[in-house]
């Protein structure tokens, strides 16, 4: 096959099948911190769950479902909760399944926030799910989760 | 300490009880250390923690990775107590620390 051919839309469509390796596909040695990517998704999940049962429900997740430009991805998170001084959201975590570091973000909110109302921009290196826990402070957590396709992986720009 | 620029958004006034919405971006390469062929290896350099306290107290803290875009982004929310400083605070690999004040007035 041409390379000419190779539209960019099969590019990431081959990237998104590599399961974890895609750093290494491209020769990019991205783990740095290696405590972390060590991890990979699934176990990081787990842990964080810990054997908890998530509720599939209260997570409003505002992403894009396909991406131009995985460098810079808008996620928005707002998530249910009565907002009392003894039950209310006290972490949002923001969870990739195929980026080298499984843990994106982490939010620490209060009862000072007055609601959980978040939001930032990612970074994703092929399409992939994006996976949002939100604990309570009674222990109950919520997820979330969106698949984004995305056209141009962050990876891959190198910038 | 400072050169680090940044734009927040928030009202410079609110009622008590107010849940005000702060909007925050800082310019920074949020460098994720990538060492491939034909680019100069570069050590890791992100912000990895911002943080932001009002009126002495920590009201919301993140956790960054290199997963957040360069010229980080996040907004959140907080309700108006008090008359006092929002001091805003990003904690950057390498140990540098840049911090930016803001004064909501609370009636």
């Amino acid at each position: 096959m041409n390379r000419q051919g190779i539209t960019r839309r099969t590019m990431a469509g081959g990237l998104a099948l590599v399961p974890t390796g895609f750093a290494l596909a491209q020769g990019i040695d991205a783990t740095i911190n290696r405590s972390q990517s060590d991890r990979n998704f699934e176990v990081t999940e787990r842990e964080l769950l810990a054997g908890r049962l998530p509720i599939n429900a209260g997570i409003t997740l505002d992403i894009p479902t396909l991406s131009e430009n995985g460098n810079s991805v808008d996620v928005g998170i707002k998530v249910d909760s009565p907002w009392t001084r003894d039950d209310h959201i006290r972490m949002v975590h923001i969870l990739s399944e195929m980026n080298p570091f499984p843990v994106v973000a982490r939010f620490q909110l209060g009862y000072r926030a007055g609601r959980a109302d978040v939001a930032t921009r990612i970074r994703l290196a092929a399409t992939q799910k994006v996976v949002v826990l939100a604990e309570t402070t009674r222990g109950l957590i919520h997820r979330a989760e969106q698949e984004v396709i995305v056209i141009l992986g962050a990876c891959l720009e190198g910038g | 300490m400072s050169d680090l620029t940044t734009r927040i958004t928030m009202p410079q006034s609110a009622s008590k009880g107010d849940i005000i919405e702060i909007k925050v971006l800082a310019r920074h390469i949020m460098e994720r250390a990538i060492d491939a062929v034909g680019l100069k290896p570069s050590p890791r350099k992100i912000i990895h923690t911002f943080r932001v306290s009002y009126a002495g107290e920590e009201v919301f803290r993140m956790e960054l990775s290199t997963g957040i875009a360069s010229n980080p982004y996040m907004s959140f929310t907080t309700v108006a107590t008090e008359t006092g400083v929002v001091l805003f605070e990003w904690l950057e690999d390498g140990g540098a620390r840049h911090t930016r004040v803001q004064t909501l007035i609370v009636s």
